[in-house]
């Protein structure tokens, strides 16, 4: 099978790339580069923005005041942490950095379809991860929180400019990079690579830059009015001119509820790569798996944005509709979860540390999307909304869960990215932490939301029987500290001194594994890839 | 048949709710209900939670690689069999989140419902505290001194940004809108003191903004009422 499927191998280009050149890196348009650039940029914003956490966490574990005195330097860390997690380090994580590096591999193809346009869309998002930097050089940082809702944000003595500016560069990047895939995956298959061929991953980046493309452009606008209200004298937002805060909250979430799938998709497809490969296993009703979970998300990711706003003035109607709508989201993502049980099922599971994330995942994942069940239902909303079970339930749903993909598939992709193995010992280490740390951090927080401490707090003297609980959550953010050090070392460690990488060391069948080069040549495959008939990228057992 | 299972639709749907309506003398008891569908729907999730749970780690341990070449041999499902692989589990689903619709409309529709007879509080929030006016003139700070055991309706507004007038153990909160006028209703069952805090980000104090809600016996509030309204002049 393999001798067909490539038809003529060109070796020349791989010495070019093996000297390190700067230049090189920074105006390469190799989509695997973009990818590696992606990828330090990312786990750069989610240093600093767990930095911020930390500081938080400290802050919190006393009353009154423990590292700062002064609220404003703690809502400052708590506006970054927010906007920094989500549009500097989960979204570019999972659309620029796994996108790029998987989809013109998966697909067979030699690059994306614009590699330029791919080069614009990766030096926009580091324009954006400089100017979010920014706020800890200016004078007046934004204060905003990463919702940046209206009036505050007008009235703010804080910068609110440097959020929309940070958010629109984010935007432009995002809205170049849908442009690409999307152009990627429809054109530049490899001859016989069909739809239903395709990994799981591609579909899932498909589906996820669809609702990039849709919902991004009304995320600008919202906050562009706002600078627009701030420093030019409109006044969309504001109530004495006939103007109203909830044009932009129902904005503001009409994207950034679909953001959600935006990381959510992407994350659920490395998870099926993963659990695919480490179990050897097809997977588990794809197309079904494709038509109804993948699209259904995609179908659903729009209509639900409401739910944000039970109780901030909207029509009761609205309420009567997107409580449904909401949990019907359970049937697409349930099915999806299914999916991943079903492909473990007869399988032959190895746990290597991809697969310990991807465990971790089907755990984690399965507390947040049940703790989401709550949130949907109005009236159990109305306690627990702006509590600590906000950031307990979507931490477990988003942050963590997605986090055990975007670290889990980094050890996949480790050593084709690379061309060398990681520590499993170290690998494994930093993932007990991980696992450890998060429960413990996170599943306190949602027991405070539920007695009633709200979110956002730079203190709590009105609720002091919250303090021993704030320190063991405290712990916790220790523990996921520790770990994510530990992961650090073990790609410092991997990357200058693992052992050398085989082609395909998980004994994947997906065409980046079996016919790539670890790490593959710009280019990729030399010569032009010609998908068999027969070949399926999970036809494992035949 | 049909007529049957709306039947039992129907007794599965009100019996809490006849259940809710005792020893408030009227009103139903929104706390009292919050607790009683939170509990419930701790069951639901947990039941889900753990079925999965289990599941999940017997695949786990039952489908390790025992030997190093091993492949799965993952099921091809047949035509009927991959559709049912979705629609019955999407039905479970759906029948659970209609259920769950279902029981929370009917504690919205009394949250949302003001008893007849409610005593009605002006409250606006500002950076950063409470402003509470009452109907016969008497004003305060974020102190709500109310009489026990009568429905108190919370009008609120926002005199600069967003806030969110937040009552944790009566588990009601509401957001206050510069511009708009919207409410909320509790009554307190018993006498005593409860917090009242801001739960949506209002700036750099937001998490000094709070005060608390007095629920005082029926004879002292309405003397402190008359001590605190402001005389015709």
């Amino acid at each position: 099978m393999s001798s067909t499927m490539v038809t003529e191998r060109v070796e020349t280009s791989v010495g070019a790339s093996s000297k390190f050149s700067l230049k090189e890196w920074i105006f390469t348009t190799d989509h695997k580069r973009v990818a590696v650039l992606y990828m330090i940029g990312a786990f750069a914003a989610f240093f600093v923005a767990g930095i911020m956490a930390m500081l938080m966490r400290t802050e919190l574990a006393s009353l009154g005041p423990t590292v700062t005195a002064n609220p404003n330097t703690y809502n400052v860390w708590l506006y970054f942490h927010g906007a920094a997690m989500i549009l500097g380090y989960q979204i570019p994580a999972l659309t620029g950095f796994f996108a790029n590096y998987y989809v013109p591999l998966m697909i067979g193809a030699k690059d994306v379809a614009f590699p330029r346009v791919n080069a614009l869309s990766f030096w926009l998002f580091w324009m954006g991860i400089v100017m979010a930097l920014l706020t800890f050089v200016i004078p007046d940082p934004p204060d905003v929180m990463w919702t940046g809702y209206p009036p505050y944000s007008i009235i703010t003595g804080g910068n609110t400019a440097f959020y929309t500016f940070t958010v629109l560069l984010m935007g432009f990047s995002s809205i170049a990079g849908g442009v690409n895939f999307l152009t990627t995956i429809i054109y530049m298959r490899a001859p016989g690579m069909t739809w239903g061929k395709l990994n799981m991953f591609i579909w899932c980046t498909l589906a996820a830059f669809i609702i990039q493309l849709i919902f991004v452009p009304i995320l600008g606008v919202a906050v562009t009015m706002l600078t627009l209200d701030k420093y030019v004298g409109t006044h969309f937002f504001d109530a004495a001119a006939g103007g109203s805060a909830l044009i932009y909250e129902n904005l503001f979430w009409f994207y950034s509820h679909p953001a959600v799938y935006v990381i959510f998709l992407p994350a659920m497809g490395i998870i099926y790569e993963i659990v695919a490969t480490f179990s050897r296993n097809a997977i588990f009703n794809y197309k079904k798996m494709v038509y109804y979970g993948v699209m259904g998300v995609v179908a659903l990711a729009g209509l639900v944005w409401a739910h944000h706003l039970y109780v901030a003035g909207i029509p009761n109607w609205l309420v009567l509709i997107q409580v449904f709508s909401t949990l019907i989201i359970s049937i697409p993502v349930g099915l999806l979860m299914i999916g991943l049980l079903g492909t473990l099922y007869k399988g032959s599971i190895h746990y290597g540390t991809p697969m310990l994330y991807a465990a971790g995942f089907l755990f984690l994942f399965l507390i947040g999307g049940l703790t989401g069940i709550p949130n949907a239902m109005s009236a159990i909303y109305v306690h627990l909304t702006d509590t600590y079970w906000m950031p307990g339930h979507f931490h477990y749903v988003m942050a963590v869960s997605m986090t055990t993909a975007i670290i889990g598939g980094t050890y996949y992709v480790f050593p084709k990215m690379t061309g060398r193995m990681y520590s499993e010992t170290l690998g494994r280490i930093g993932f007990a932490l991980f696992f450890i740390g998060v429960n413990i951090t996170f599943m306190l927080t949602m027991i405070m939301g539920v007695k009633g401490m709200p979110r956002r707090y730079y203190d709590y003297q009105q609720f002091p029987e919250m303090e021993p609980l704030q320190q063991w959550a405290t712990v916790g953010s220790y523990i996921i500290l520790l770990g994510a050090i530990v992961v650090l070392i073990s790609w410092i460690h991997g990357a200058f001194w693992g052992k050398k990488a085989p082609q395909n060391p998980w004994g994947s069948r997906s065409l980046e594994w079996t016919h790539a080069p670890s790490p593959p040549p710009p280019g990729n495959y030399g010569g032009e890839v010609r998908i068999p008939d027969d070949w399926d990228p999970y036809g494992y057992g035949k | 048949m049909k007529m049957l299972m709306r039947l039992t639709l129907a007794a599965l749907l009100f019996a809490p709710a006849a259940a809710l309506a005792e020893n408030t003398g009227g009103a139903p008891d929104i706390t009292e209900g919050w607790n009683h569908l939170w509990r419930e729907l701790m069951i639901d999730i947990t039941v889900i939670g753990v079925i999965f749970a289990l599941i999940t780690v017997y695949l786990l341990i039952k489908y390790r690689r025992r030997r190093s070449d091993e492949e799965g041999k993952g099921v091809k499902l047949t035509q009927l069999a991959s559709a049912g692989w979705v629609f019955i589990p999407a039905f479970i689903f759906m029948a659970d989140d209609i259920f769950l619709a279902a029981k929370n409309f009917e504690l919205w529709n009394k949250m949302r419902e003001v008893p007849e007879g409610a005593y009605e509080v002006k409250v606006e929030g500002f950076m950063w505290g409470w402003d509470i006016t009452y109907p016969e003139g008497a004003t305060a700070t974020n102190e709500l001194r109310v009489p026990v055991g009568k429905p108190i309706k919370v009008s609120l507004t926002s005199r600069d940004v967003l806030h969110s007038f937040f009552i944790p153990d009566y588990r009601v909160k509401w957001d206050a809108v510069p511009g708009m006028n919207t409410y909320l209703w509790f009554s307190g069952k018993e006498a005593g003191e409860h917090v009242i805090t801001c739960a949506e980000y209002c700036g750099t104090l937001h998490s000094s903004m709070y005060g608390k809600v007095i629920v005082m016996p029926e004879a002292e509030f309405e003397e402190w009422l008359k001590a605190n309204t402001p005389k015709k002049s």
